[in-house]
């Protein structure tokens, strides 16, 4: 797959790690600092993983692998992450 | 008159011994992207060995046309379960680009136009098991595919073979590549099912 989705892509998938809905939350990208809400990441979804990156700049804020019985996730490069409650 | 069948499943179902296990045949070439498609112009194209010294060897694509080139006839293996068989390459052989370089480091990180990173052991490069194809079926190798150039490592998992590849950086251990981060096998041998850590 060439395009990409939008961050709404990876609710489902994140549901598993975190008990509310990250989209809606924000982060701060660890290259050029723009803070923004996840669901406007650029999500590249492929059999291998899914690779969430920066609408600003492009950079890898977090891969998501998932074999079905194993998971891993990444999000090194989110600085900080907010959630309001 | 009687035959003797392998198993229970009869002939048509009887497994290619070219497949490596939990990989199943596909026709088309899928393509897997971790981000946005780099476009590389061969006239800005330039291929890098950098060593523990500090040497930098490199080549521009006129260069590297100039090498000898070699026609490769391979199966390739991702590690989403699917193979291809007999795929047809032309590329310059690691053996022909490694032939000056001087390093005592037994691995590689191959870094990649947009930022992927991979690494591969140097062992896995040499004696004619890998190349930097710039063609794929008789034709330039597509931006998709990973094009204008990608490392061909076809015994191992087709990650490793990394699209827009611009160099090779010598390593004293083997760290790990982009995938290899986030659950993939520092590896990758289809044979052996490398796939996760």
């Amino acid at each position: 797959m060439t395009g990409h989705v939008d961050g709404n892509a990876i609710a489902g998938p994140l549901a598993d790690f975190f008990s509310f809905d990250i989209t809606t939350a924000t982060g701060r990208c660890r290259a050029c600092g723009t803070v923004a809400e996840l669901a406007r990441a650029m999500v590249y979804v492929s059999g291998a993983g899914t690779v969430v990156r920066c609408a600003t700049c492009d950079n890898v804020l977090a891969v998501l692998v998932d074999t079905g019985e194993r998971a891993w996730i990444d999000f090194g490069g989110v600085t900080a992450i907010e959630v309001r409650r | 008159m009687s035959f003797i069948t392998r198993g229970f499943s009869g002939r048509s179902r009887e497994r290619d011994d070219r497949l490596p296990p939990g990989q199943t045949l596909v026709g088309d070439f899928p393509v897997l992207s971790a981000g946005p498609t780099p476009e590389v112009d061969t006239a800005e194209w330039e291929f890098t060995i950098r060593t523990e010294s500090g040497a930098q060897h490199s080549w521009n694509w006129d260069q590297l046309m100039a090498l000898p080139i070699e026609d490769v006839t391979t199966d390739i293996h991702c590690v989403t379960h699917w193979s291809k068989l007999g795929t047809g390459w032309r590329g310059v052989a690691l053996d022909t680009l490694f032939e000056d370089v001087d390093t005592d480091y037994a691995f590689t990180m191959a870094h990649s136009y947009g930022g992927y990173t991979t690494n591969v052991p140097l062992e896995d490069l040499l004696d004619g098991k890998a190349w930097i194809a710039f063609e794929f079926d008789g034709e330039p190798l597509d931006p998709e595919h990973g094009g204008p150039a990608r490392l061909l490592v076809p015994h191992l998992y087709f990650w490793k073979s990394a699209k827009w590849v611009r160099g090779l950086e010598m390593m004293e251990d083997d760290e790990p590549g982009f995938w290899e981060q986030n659950g993939y096998h520092l590896r990758g041998d289809p044979w052996k099912e490398e796939r996760y850590w």
